[in-house]
């Protein structure tokens, strides 16, 4: 196994991330593209990890701490949406212009 | 490396049908007219990952992935689509109508990043040793050389959870309120 197979599998991924957080309306959707992403630097973080064999694990450990901050917005994130949809009845980001001018 | 030597080895096949598994799933995550088949193609999505990273012998990372995302994530993006969205079936006010800029700017991303790491990393080779990254080694860099960073993120996560059942939390009125205390 090379490391660029792994490299361009995440690059991919990544992109696909990009696509649906610029293409869809729904923000618990939104937040499942981001997740895609976050994802897609774990492989990469891995990868880099298996490629290089530090003495610590470093990739892995970094990949450890991804998946901590990604649980954290996950969970600060969907309380957000909770609450823009208890005041709005709309989970749609083109619909909170509340704070545009 | 030519393509022949590639796919003559065993462990590349295991790969391509992991990363087409996870590719398909990640499409369908951004495509899917249905916000819960959504969420449950990103269960697909994650747990080929984790497929990938056994296969670069992280075996840790690769059931904390499992448990974490899979088995709390996942849930929470469930509950999160339950509460805002009481009909669950097809819906078309899911995407906004404009979707080729999106798709050419993630096109030219996904370029720009395959063709950095095809001239960056050429034909590195990852280690495939076969015997999976000893826990032990992660602990000890955990609570050794990055035990600041760990207990940071553990506090991060405590704070996220505290603000999250903050926020999410309805506020009492004033006649509630008053109910309450004389109670």
């Amino acid at each position: 196994m090379i490391a660029n197979q792994f490299l361009i599998l995440a690059a991919a991924l990544f992109s696909l991330g990009i696509y649906g957080l610029l293409i869809r309306r729904n923000i618990v959707l939104i937040l499942l593209s981001v997740e895609l992403m976050l994802n897609a630097v774990n492989i990469n973080l891995v990868a880099f990890e298996s490629m290089l064999n530090t003495t610590e694990a470093l990739g892995q450990v970094f990949a450890i701490f991804v998946i901590t901050v990604a649980a954290a917005e996950v969970g600060i994130g969907l309380a957000i949406v909770l609450m823009i949809f208890r005041n709005r009845r709309s989970a749609n980001v083109d619909e909170l212009n509340l704070m545009r001018w | 490396m030519s393509i022949g030597s590639w796919i003559g080895e065993p462990v590349n096949w295991v790969f391509l049908a992991l990363g087409l598994a996870v590719l398909v799933s990640g499409f369908r995550v951004v495509t899917s007219k249905n916000v819960v088949h959504a969420a449950l193609f990103l269960v697909g999505a994650l747990a080929g990952t984790a497929g990938l990273f056994i296969l670069l012998s992280a075996e840790f990372v690769a059931w904390v992935l499992v448990l974490v995302y899979i088995g709390a994530v996942v849930v929470l993006f469930l509950f999160g689509i339950m509460i805002t969205r009481a009909p669950t079936g097809l819906d078309e006010g899911l995407d906004s109508e404009k979707k080729l800029g999106p798709a050419l700017l993630s096109l030219a991303v996904f370029v720009m990043l395959a063709w950095g790491s095809i001239e960056a990393f050429g034909d590195n080779a990852v280690a495939t040793t076969g015997a999976p990254t000893a826990t032990e080694i992660l602990g000890g860099a955990l609570l050794g050389r990055f035990v600041i960073p760990f207990e940071l993120v553990g506090f991060v996560l405590l704070a996220a959870l505290v603000g999250g059942i903050t926020i999410a939390r309805r506020d009492l009125t004033p006649l509630e309120e008053e109910q309450r205390t004389s109670a």
